[in-house]
């Protein structure tokens, strides 16, 4: 069993770690360069090695198999596993669902989260309380969270609907969880309130960064609040927002311990999602090479999403990086 | 068919969890450290050395386990019974290493059923038929079922239990049903009779799957019969005509919209969940295990002498009688090559003096005739006497089939509830998983 692993965003190392311009050295200098590198990065790559892609890779080997983990694997059945991925109503189910919270965290959250940053960055009247309030949601543990929500969302006997037969508003409260078609929303509810401190707070830290004075070379120029916003704020925030977005859509795609703590899938697999089913065949059904099949389309998917995302939307802010390390060459 | 020597999952768990025990965490460390396996069997004054692998982390049974290997001790000098105790589920990861390296312990807990199958087809486990074929006839019938493999026993039972309904009798009262119902029809009408006094008849917890298994596990029991259900286990083909009938029959239940509202979300011993909607009197009854009371009153207030059992209701035209009972128990295995003595422990543990303390001190249910009498608790006296009674007896399907057979049965059977699939449908994914082992 693997979880899936994705690269780190910025390749923060890379120029760190080669030496400046080596050409032109003696041959013995080099060596001794290229030793020392070793010896740094090798405690680094055997530990990678080991807890990163030898599961990777045995997962892999073990997806080919149908292996009920006990023994050695022993029944090749080639890519059935994946074929039969393909065919499950239940995966493509976690597929399309997937892709609903990577729509809405980028879509609703974020752009939240950067309303409330913008918010709590002007001059307000406790402001570093509403910060730490916000934030503090994303601290809770996610079992924590989920044990809290499915009591405040019990139908009838929980603190929303009570809250809402309060003011009248009986009409408003449901199932939530229980129900079909609302438990992914009260999911997206839940995500939110979980998760957009933690944005926020990125967001803030993004916008501490903008010098002041431009804010003010525009507002004498005449412009606006949103043309401020709009022209200013938001392309100098671009690195920020980028990584955001980069980390909620991984995180959807790995979301696990808070639905399954609330719904473990349920209703009828309505909120189920890939790490859900991993978990279900891997550790309750023990078919583990169905599992681990899952598990590579999983880390596939990350390791795609990644590479895109990097080499077409972070390009600009690794550039400063790369060209840097081209100028020592 | 490889998969999982690991026993039932989490329903299980959670049964074992709700057996009048509130947590067991935290032993289960202490437990795996007290595991050295010594190779010699003798102690240093000379003792035969027996061990005894056990899950009793909770009282009162903790307690009382101890106590008996004493007691055994004392009576034969000779002998030292060493316990070893740990929590559930760290005992079912240690057995799963135990069983692929070929060694278990001399004496060890089971649930019977596909597990306990595997252990024996592997070799592992001693033949217990010569020791206990004097006695057999000591125990609760059904009480051994689960241990029993082509007519030879392979362990000794120490628990027992049964799922039924635990019925609110003042609710089903207000309804106007006089007497709990006996057939499919007379409880689908009885169930009508409460919907329409305004009663939800049925608590069930959705989220957590297992407790709506037992509705399509007995429905199939009572049309296909105990025979018919090994037949179908055997031939790993569930798509026979009871099957799909168990399936249709349960979607006439469902139409009638009998469970709680929300309950495609409660869980089962949770505040808002199927456990305390009975214990608070809010609905009149639930399919559950000789637990059921306990859970009741720990996450409701419980009913207490409202609270009342009758048997899964008989169906037409079926092969199984209302006297077949569903559930499960515990027992010992012995491992193969054992101290003689290993046996005679288990012969002494359920002597009828001995089962009347684990009845009476320890909280479990009698499996020895005679100890049915230390029994004082009427609800677990029903359940004892629904087993006393019992013509067939059928093991929790998680714990009889392997994992993946029962989590497909577990999850086909909520889609049913839920309307999503078929009573065919589930007949066919069953079997489907049921051939890929």
């Amino acid at each position: 069993m693997t979880t899936t692993y994705v690269q780190d965003p910025t390749p923060a190392t890379a120029p760190a770690k080669r030496p400046p311009s080596t050409a032109g050295r003696p041959l013995g200098r080099r060596f001794t360069d290229w030793l020392t590198a070793v010896c740094f990065t090798l405690p680094a790559l055997l530990l990678f090695g080991a807890l990163v892609l030898a599961p990777i890779l045995y997962a892999l080997y073990v997806s080919l198999f149908n292996w009920g983990g006990f023994g050695a694997p022993s029944d090749y059945v080639g890519l059935d596993n994946y074929s039969r991925l393909l065919r499950d109503p239940v995966f493509r189910g976690d597929l399309w669902r997937s892709l609903l919270m990577v729509l809405f965290s980028v879509c609703v959250q974020l752009p939240f989260a950067l309303g409330m940053a913008v918010l709590l960055n002007q001059k307000l009247r406790g402001r570093a309380l509403y910060r730490m309030l916000f934030f503090a949601p994303y601290v809770l543990s996610e079992v924590i969270t989920g044990v809290l929500f499915s009591m405040i969302f019990a139908p009838q006997a929980g603190l929303a609907d009570k809250a809402l037969g309060a003011v009248g508003l009986d009409g408003l409260g449901g199932l939530w969880f229980a129900d079909q078609n609302h438990v992914l929303p009260t999911l997206f509810l839940v995500m939110t309130w979980k998760y957009f401190g933690f944005h926020m707070m990125l967001y803030l830290a993004g916008l501490q960064g903008i010098p002041a004075e431009l804010h003010e070379a525009a507002r004498i120029d005449g412009a606006g609040p949103w043309q401020r916003f709009r022209h200013i704020t938001l392309p100098l925030l671009g690195p920020t927002v980028r990584i955001s977005v980069f980390l909620s859509v991984i995180g959807a795609i790995q979301l696990f311990d808070l639905v399954w703590v609330v719904t473990q899938g349920g209703p009828d697999h309505h909120s189920e999602t890939m790490a859900v089913t991993l978990f279900q065949f891997g550790f309750q059904r023990y078919q583990i090479g169905y599992a681990s099949a899952i598990s590579i389309a999983m880390f596939l998917i990350s390791l795609v999403f990644a590479l895109v995302y990097q080499r077409w939307v972070l390009r600009r802010d690794t550039e400063g990086a790369l060209t840097t390390m081209r100028a020592h060459r | 068919m490889p998969a999982s020597h690991r026993a039932a999952v989490s329903s299980a768990f959670s049964r074992r969890r709700f057996l009048g025990t509130a947590s067991a965490v935290g032993l289960g460390a202490a437990g795996l450290s007290a595991c050295s396996d010594s190779g010699s069997t003798t102690d240093s004054e000379g003792r035969t050395v027996v061990e005894w692998w056990n899950i009793q982390t909770t009282e009162p049974s903790k307690t009382v386990w101890p106590e008996r290997a004493k007691a055994f001790e004392a009576a034969n000098p000779h002998v030292r019974v060493k316990l070893v105790t740990m929590e559930n589920d760290a005992y079912k990861s240690k057995m799963t290493a135990l069983t692929s390296s070929g060694k278990l312990p001399d004496i060890y807990h089971t649930w019977g059923g596909g597990v306990l199958k595997q252990q024996i087809d592997a070799g592992l486990v001693e033949d217990l038929t010569p020791s206990v074929q004097p006695w057999a006839d000591t125990l609760v019938p059904a009480s051994a079922k689960a241990y029993q493999f082509d007519g030879k026993t392979y362990a000794v039972p120490f628990d027992i239990g049964a799922v039924g309904f635990w019925y609110n009798k003042a609710l089903f009262a207000k309804a106007g049903i006089e007497s709990p119902p006996t057939t499919w029809a007379g409880y689908l009408d009885a169930v009508g009779k409460l919907k329409s006094a305004g009663i939800t008849p049925i608590a069930l917890a959705g989220k957590e799957k297992w407790p709506g298994m037992y509705y399509w596990a007995y429905l199939a029991m009572r049309i296909a019969g105990v025979d018919g259900m090994r037949k179908a286990a055997d031939a790993k083909d569930f798509t026979g005509d009871a099957f799909v009938k168990a399936g249709e029959h349960l979607k006439e239940l469902v139409a009638l919209q009998p469970f709680q509202k929300g309950f495609l979300g409660a869980a089962y011993s949770t505040p808002n969940g199927e456990a305390a909607a009975m214990g608070n009197g809010k609905a009149a009854m639930e399919l559950m295990g000789q637990w059921a009371p306990v859970v009741q009153a720990d996450a409701g207030k419980g009913i207490g002498g409202d609270l009342g059992f009758f048997p899964f209701p008989a169906v037409d035209g079926g092969k199984g009688a209302q006297s077949d009972v569903f559930g499960g128990g515990g027992g010992y295995a012995v491992r193969k090559g054992a101290p003689k003595a290993a046996a005679d422990f288990l012969k002494f543990l359920v002597t009828a003096e001995s089962d009347r303390v684990l009845v009476a001190k320890g909280s479990m249910m009698p499996v020895v005739k005679d100890a049915t009498t230390a029994l004082t608790d009427p609800n677990l006296k029903r359940v004892s006497d629904a087993l006393g009674k019992a013509t067939g007896f059928q093991l929790y399907l998680d714990q009889a089939y392997p994992p993946a057979v029962g989590q497909e049965i577990n999850d086909s059977v909520a889609a049913l509830i839920a309307g999503s699939k078929s009573p065919d449908q589930v007949a066919r994914s069953v079997t489907q998983v049921a051939k890929s082992q």
